[in-house]
């Protein structure tokens, strides 16, 4: 039975940047927002350590300061028009979640309080400075939290634990909507709207050790890839530095703005070799191959000797429970290690999609290296690509990112949709995606849809992360070739209609394997190292040659993306070498 | 380490009454109970169904009922759940069973809307931050924590025999905008909560402090919200 639902906008993903949206778009206009979860299960309250802002509530700061961290964290591939566009609206962006209720800390004087990460600096770099805003080490939580009660208040509508699986187009190649599947019945729903924004967050499932939630498989910037958008900048995928060993769980770069220290196994403080001026808080990128390459030089600790420790055990113990109770909390639940008199093990984590779906700063997206507009199609939050965190992003930016580029996003998807006629969907719009099911169910192959994933993410995980190669990305690219192979003969056990978790755990690891595609060969591409895509046989930075984005396209045949290039908007500052 | 899980499996569609199914897990002593729970489904059943996201207690999506107690399965561990026996999981208690350890979230998530669960300041729209003292703020720190699992409410013997509690969850919500100081409308929140369905049900069993995986203290809430009320009235 076909389910035919028409909204004037129509919002995938219920995470920050999808609840940011559909505030703005709330009362303007039939709104509905779809998501696979719960609001409230979404990733956004993972995050923890802050959200910044050049407030200057604790010490002298600007945005334009801000706005140079961004784009030298970025190893200068972000698009400085929209770096300046983020910076600039911070504040007010901060300003207004207090006001809609967010319970940061203060300080003595009633202000938001703010405190240092890595890669925030004074005056370009000369020392770290105090710019995230916080709420302990909860404050994703905080902000999930806040925007979901913000948007009940404004009575958004929600369909919860549908899962979009295809984007609908119109024949002049405006977006007309989506296909979701309602995990209650195992019903398809056409949404029909005139403007559809993607929130859908990351694919971090690619990788085997992750701080991303199970539920973390691409499946906005997946679907759209196939309907063939192209996807940006791919390669660049950040490695949080502190993740519990071998679980992944993040342990908050806030952890280091309090004071933690990172020691190998010589107990040496080894960033002071790597970053002589801001230590610990160097960015990610760079703290994360400090860390491999301490375990390459055989100073790793742990069971295989490839992590190192995190050390809070000089810290007051009042400070601890006072700003990192929950990550401290997670270390003696999950390591049965005690954070005040222990250090804790730790190693990278894969963390967050620098690259994805391209848009410009209204996040309108755009289908090819001229900057084409889709028609009545937005995204916003981890799964867009603006590029305002380049080749990688700063700690704290990416909560920023979602609250400014998800209201841009919402406020373009309204005016849009005040204009714009409701465009046709193609003749059976939902055939594709009961043909995509039916032919799961109904597999005899007798593959094993978690078999596949767990090579795929052990192999991600070996070729494709900190550091590559041409050769472990070849070697990749092959591995791919036969896991595809192997999904094409996948077997579920679960043939039933209703809550069949079994069949869409099959339908994410299609949706993972097509974006691996991307990742491998976008950086098969890239010879050169920049941010966190680091290649072992080209280690320098060649703005000559990759001062550009990559768009990866799906092919018309093979799996194998087809690539084109972008030039990178500059602006104020000029690419240099990346010291700290 | 092999250890045997026992689920209480139940799709209405097709079952005419739950049924328990036993399950062997080759799991680490380490791992979570939702690591075997996905052992399980990854490799032996596929058709057993549960909800689960973040995987480390800040989702609130999987809780479930794992030896009698109100757990979050991915934050307790096999070595914690006396896995020299059958670990014993069903679903939470007081809310429709969908299929197997999925839950109708509704009725919850209505009790949770129910209360004005968002912040009401009046006067003009700042354009900067409201001030809070670090001690205001302090207030109502212990409330802000809550990840709508449902641990808490599902425990309540009170909730299980009456569908119109609004719940402890809801009442943490409520007590969180209630003793904030930049909201002007607890009165609102209070006469809700003075209702039949509000604070006055609770008995003070503390199974939902018990069961909080936040450590909220959910009882203590509740008195302070009901104590607000008397307060208010005299």
């Amino acid at each position: 039975m076909a389910h035919v639902h028409t909204f004037d906008t129509i919002i995938v993903g219920a995470g920050g940047a999808g609840l940011r949206a559909a505030i703005e778009v709330a009362g303007h206009g039939k709104t509905a927002v779809i998501s696979k979860l719960y609001p409230t299960r979404s990733h956004t309250g993972a995050a923890q350590g802050g959200v910044c802002a050049a407030l200057a509530n604790v010490e002298e700061d600007s945005w334009e300061w801000h706005a140079f961290d961004t784009v030298k964290g970025g190893d200068f591939l972000s698009d400085q028009p929209a770096v300046d566009v983020m910076c600039r609206e911070a504040a007010d962006s901060i300003i207004e979640l207090e006001n809609f209720g967010l319970p940061f800390n203060r300080t003595p004087e009633g202000r938001i309080d703010q405190r240092r990460f890595g890669g925030h600096t004074r005056n370009h770099g000369e020392a770290p400075v105090k710019r995230a805003c916080y709420a302990a080490d909860r404050t994703g939580h905080m902000i999930l939290q806040t925007l979901y009660q913000k948007s009940i208040k404004e009575g958004v509508e929600f369909f919860n634990e549908f899962h979009v699986l295809d984007v609908l187009f119109a024949d002049g190649g405006e977006c007309a909507g989506v296909v979701a599947y309602e995990l209650a019945t195992g019903e398809l729903h056409t949404f029909r709207a005139k403007a559809t924004v993607f929130a859908t967050g990351g694919f971090g499932k690619m990788w085997k050790i992750s701080s991303n939630a199970h539920t973390l498989t691409g499946d906005g910037p997946g679907a759209l890839y196939r309907r063939g958008i192209p996807m940006q900048d791919m390669e660049f995928f950040q490695f949080h530095p502190t993740g519990i060993y071998k679980i992944g769980i993040l342990l908050s770069e806030a952890a280091r703005g309090e004071g933690g220290i990172l020691r190998n196994s010589e107990n040496e403080r080894f960033m002071e070799r790597y970053a002589p001026t801001i230590k610990d808080l160097a960015p990610r990128d760079m703290v994360s191959r400090s860390i491999y390459l301490e375990v390459r030089e055989g100073r790793g600790i742990g069971a295989d000797k490839d992590g190192v420790y995190l050390d809070l055990t000089h810290l007051p113990p009042e400070q601890i429970d006072a700003k990192l109770p929950d990550i401290t909390d997670f270390v003696r639940t999950y390591l049965g290690v005690e954070p005040k008199t222990e250090m804790i093990p730790i190693q990278p984590t894969a963390h967050y999609a620098m690259g994805g779906i391209p848009t410009d700063v209204d996040g309108r997206v755009l289908r090819d290296a001229g900057g084409t507009v889709v028609p009545g199609l937005y995204a916003a939050g981890e799964c867009a690509c603006v590029s305002v965190h380049g080749a990688n992003r700063l700690g704290t930016n990416s909560l920023l990112d979602l609250v400014v580029f998800g209201r841009r996003a919402g406020k373009a998807a309204r005016a849009f949709a005040a204009e714009a006629a409701l465009v046709d969907v193609p003749d059976e719009p939902e055939a594709r995606t009961a043909e995509m099911l039916a032919s799961i169910k109904a597999g005899k192959g007798g593959e094993k849809v978690a078999a596949i994933r767990d090579d795929l993410q052990v192999d991600m995980q070996e070729r494709a992360g900190v550091f590559r190669t041409g050769e472990l990305l070849a070697g990749m690219q092959e591995k791919l070739a036969e896991l595809h192979e192997r999904y094409a003969g996948i077997q579920i056990d679960d043939t039933s209609e209703r809550w069949n978790t079994d069949l869409m755990e099959a339908v994410e690891l299609g949706f993972l394997l097509d974006l691996a595609d991307c990742v491998v060969e976008s950086g098969l591409k890239r010879t050169e190292s920049r941010g966190a895509h680091a290649r072992d046989d080209f280690q320098q930075r060649d703005d000559a040659n990759f001062l550009k984005h990559t768009l990866a396209y799906r092919p018309d045949s093979g799996h194998v993306p087809r690539l084109e290039y972008k030039p990178v908007e500059l602006g104020r500052y000029e690419p240099v070498e990346r010291k700290y | 380490m092999k250890v045997t899980l026992e689920i209480l499996r139940y799709d209405p569609a097709t079952d005419k009454a739950p049924h328990w199914e036993s399950y062997e897990a080759d799991v680490d002593p380490m791992d979570r109970v939702l690591d075997a729970l996905h052992h399980v489904k990854w490799y032996t059943d596929g058709t057993l169904a549960f909800r689960r996201s973040c995987a480390h207690a800040v989702c609130g999506s999987d809780a479930m009922v794992i030896n009698g107690e109100n757990r979050l399965a991915c934050q307790l561990l096999i070595k914690d759940a006396s896995p020299e026996k059958p670990i014993k999981v069903e679903p939470i208690r007081g809310l429709a069973v969908e299929k197997d350890l999925i839950v109708d979230m509704e009725p919850f998530f209505d009790s949770y809307r129910s209360i004005l669960p968002y912040l009401m300041h009046d006067g003009p729209e700042p354009d900067k931050e409201i001030y809070q003292s670090p001690e205001d703020r302090e207030r109502f720190d212990d409330t802000t924590k809550c990840i709508l699992c449902a641990c808490c409410t599902t425990s309540c013997p009170i909730y299980w025999g009456s569908g119109s509690y609004v719940g402890p969850a809801a009442i943490v919500n409520a007590h969180r905008f209630i003793f904030d100081s930049r909201d002007d409308h607890a009165d609102e929140r209070l006469a809700i909560l003075a209702e039949k369905s509000g604070v006055f049900r609770c008995r003070t069993a503390f199974n939902c402090t018990e069961a909080c995986p936040r450590e909220i203290k959910v009882t203590q809430a509740i008195q302070e919200v009901k104590r607000e009320i008397l307060y208010r009235s005299l």
